[in-house]
């Protein structure tokens, strides 16, 4: 399979529907990285006309702006906007909500105004317009799942309904844990809490979060976010539960349900 | 005697009316110490929050019993001020329920609501009291709320249910007195609750239940005075500042982050030389490190704080044990912004007092602990938005101290040249797409 990129595109003269933006964690991190593999492989068989900036994509500044580092937050906005501007680019689908955010709510009053989807979302919409069919293949048919509800997506841009609407395409048996939804409990990584110790205190936010996704007796716990993915995964890994318990995104499992 | 304590009256009402405005005033200038933000837009679904967050009080209703208890109260208040007017007005003229006459038989109907209110409010008084000092409900054992806050929350609960009792043996001892056939006491006939005490005064002499009647008259009123005067010094105030506050309450999505326009130019200017204006350039603070530097509206949130601790309660960084608490966070900035406010009061201008928001009442520790996950925003009932303030005073701490973490250092480097939180090649971003291939 080949991932377009934009600077393809724009050498044969032609644009593509969506411009797929992949995000750090998706591009460099090993177990995002699989995220993004299966998000790209739905857009392939669905046969949608899609492009990444591969190389030329940056950092959003998410991070740096949340760790109060307003500089260089607006170093990578007026480099990314430039760049996707440059390109002409009118839809944007992204597998990170931290993404999301920025790009869907923070770029537009700095020039950069395009239509942001979140892949939840967009694997929705796929799946409302028939362009996605699920099936078992994934075996995920009657299975006991959880959802952890990003506060990027949730919260912070209400969307909770999306991704539970794909698991529910897929037949699972979702069960909620207590603290869902708007009630959700946060996984710990936001804030640029990800690229740093947590301060001390009683136990770890991942700790408590996976022990109560555990709690539920789910054999899958699906998110919508790569870094809400790691800290999870490692929740389950320090109760030693990873053997039992799968920590997946929910592209994964439609990409799993895809058939053969 | 009739004149002496007409006269008490009116020159009681206009002190504490008097003292009150002043107060009120007073804390409308500290307000306005904040930095300007323009929220003035999109009236109508202001207006709607109002109706629904304020009025409707919506976010209470996440814990639906605890919603209808504290409705009751809240109409009590509202309602039985409907009384109070009468009582103002009796007090100005010396006539004695002067909206017998005019309202007829609808007077004894609206008498008869209050009273069943007044039982209800008491009721309620009296499990939120129990709530907090028996069944120690844990975001009320907080340490946040040590001293002069805990207190307050009791105090105010006890004043209710005095008021509230007094305004029962008001009613009750009038009909009493009525009973004997005392003519300054008009017939009213048994109302629902007070209609149940009188016959307890029975054996009472006249003079004697003047005198109760009166003094739960003026202890009544006084008390009303007293909790008007009381309020500005108190959580209380929310029930006042919850509806300004639900008008210019954030109507964006609530992940977004307020844009720092200088910082925005500067940027410009850097990459685009060209643009930039001639001559010296402003120098710039960024990030908020006192009171001063917030927005206002973050100040207004701090007078309409409650205390309740719901977004502490929702805090994971609190929830596991981390110093930060996002309602101390709004308790701290109160409570410096008055100090602000007195320093400014005392000497025409701000003084340096050598103290900050930032250090002096939050810690680093505390804003480091923040994840941005908005629970605390989600959760308050009066609209308050503790995440501003956090986000202001990071930013003070990164742009003007340059105090971050190692980590957030390496991370800072990483982006400025890796285009990437992570120490890895730029040229490897799509490396991934090499294990499609074939
Ligand atoms: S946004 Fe920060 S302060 Fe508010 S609940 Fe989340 S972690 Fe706590
Ligand atoms: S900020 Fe809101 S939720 Fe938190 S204590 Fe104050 S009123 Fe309660």
């Amino acid at each position: 399979m080949h991932v377009p990129t934009m600077a393809e595109f724009l050498a044969s003269g032609e644009q593509p529907d969506i411009l797929f933006w992949v995000g750090c964690a998706g591009s460099f991190d090993q177990r995002a990285q699989k995220i993004t593999k299966a998000f790209v492989t739905i857009l392939n068989k669905v046969g949608i006309k899609y492009a990444i900036l591969g190389k030329e994509e940056m950092c959003t500044g998410d991070p740096a702006r949340r760790s109060g580092n307003e500089f260089m937050f607006q170093m990578m906005a007026y480099q990314n906007i430039q760049i996707l501007n440059g390109y002409n680019i009118k839809k944007i689908v992204t597998a990170c909500p931290h993404c999301f955010n920025v790009l869907k709510n923070e770029y537009p009053e700095l020039g950069g105004n395009y239509e942001v989807i979140h892949h939840a979302t967009f694997l929705q919409q796929l799946i409302d317009e028939g362009k996605v069919r699920m099936t078992d293949t994934g075996g995920f048919k009657g299975k006991k799942i959880t959802y952890h509800d990003s506060c990027y997506l949730g919260r912070a841009n209400d969307i909770y309904e999306a991704p539970r609407k794909v698991l529910e395409a897929m037949d699972v048996a979702l069960v909620e844990m207590k603290r869902c939804r708007s009630n959700g409990l946060c996984c710990g990584a936001g804030g640029a809490q990800m690229f740093k110790e947590e301060e001390k205190g009683d136990t770890r936010i991942n700790i408590e979060r996976s022990d109560e996704a555990l709690s539920t007796g789910a054999k899958v716990i699906a998110a919508a976010c790569p870094f809400c993915n790691t800290m999870l995964t490692d929740g389950v890994k320090n109760r030693e539960k990873e053997n039992e318990v799968e920590v997946l995104d929910i592209a994964e499992l439609v990409a799993l349900s895809l058939g053969n | 005697m009739q004149y002496i304590q007409q006269a008490a009256f009116l020159i009681l009402a206009a002190y504490s009316i008097w003292l009150f405005r002043s107060n009120i005033l007073q804390i409308k200038k500290n307000i306005f110490l904040g930095r300007e933000e323009d929220l003035s837009d999109q009236s109508s679904l202001r207006w709607r929050n109002v109706v629904l967050l304020a009025l409707g009080q919506k976010k209470m209703f996440r814990n639906p019993t605890v919603a209808i208890m504290h409705f009751i109260i809240y109409a009590g208040f509202i309602i039985i001020n409907i009384e109070v007017l009468e009582i103002i007005l009796d007090g100005i003229t010396g006539w004695h329920r002067i909206f017998l006459t005019p309202l007829g038989s609808l007077y004894s109907l609206l008498i008869n609501f209050f009273e069943l209110l007044a039982v209800g409010v008491i009721g309620v008084c009296i499990i939120f009291f129990a709530r907090r000092n028996i069944l120690k409900l844990k975001r009320f054992m907080s340490k946040d709320l040590d001293g002069w806050p805990r207190s307050d929350a009791n105090y105010i609960l006890i004043a209710e249910i005095i008021l509230m009792s007094l305004f029962l043996i008001m009613n009750a001892s009038d009909r009493a007195l009525q009973i004997q056939g005392n003519e300054h006491y008009h017939e009213t006939g048994n109302f629902i609750v007070s209609g149940i005490i009188a016959p307890l005064f029975k054996n009472f002499s006249s003079a004697q239940l003047i005198a109760i009647e009166r003094s739960c008259w003026w202890l009544h009123i006084v008390g009303i005075f007293a909790f008007l005067n009381y309020l500005p010094y108190s959580k209380h105030l929310h029930i006042m500042l919850a509806f300004p506050n639900a008008y210019y309450s954030r109507l964006e999505a609530s992940g977004k982050m307020h844009n720092m326009q200088n910082v925005q130019n500067e940027v410009k200017y850097m990459m685009q030389p060209e643009l930039a204006p001639t001559g010296d350039a402003q120098p710039m603070k960024f990030g908020a490190k006192d009171v001063m530097d917030l927005s206002w509206k973050s100040l207004l949130d701090a007078y309409s704080c409650t205390e309740c601790g719901r977004c502490s309660t929702a805090c994971p960084a609190n929830q596991t044990g981390k110093l930060l608490s996002p309602r101390k966070i709004m308790m701290d900035t109160r409570d410096r912004l008055q100090e602000v406010g007195e320093n400014i009061k005392k000497n025409g201008e701000f003084k340096d007092d050598g103290k900050t928001l930032l250090n002096d009442y939050i810690s680093v520790e505390e804003l480091r602990a923040c994840t941005t996950c908005n629970a605390c925003v989600q959760e308050c009932p009066v609209s308050i938005n503790p995440l501003d303030i956090i986000l202001e005073l990071r930013r003070s701490l990164i742009m003007e101290d340059s105090n971050a973490p190692q980590e957030w250092n390496a991370m800072f480097g990483n982006i400025e040249n890796n285009f990437a939180p992570w120490k890895l090649s730029p040229d490897d971003r799509d490396k991934w797409t090499e294990d499609l291939k074939n």
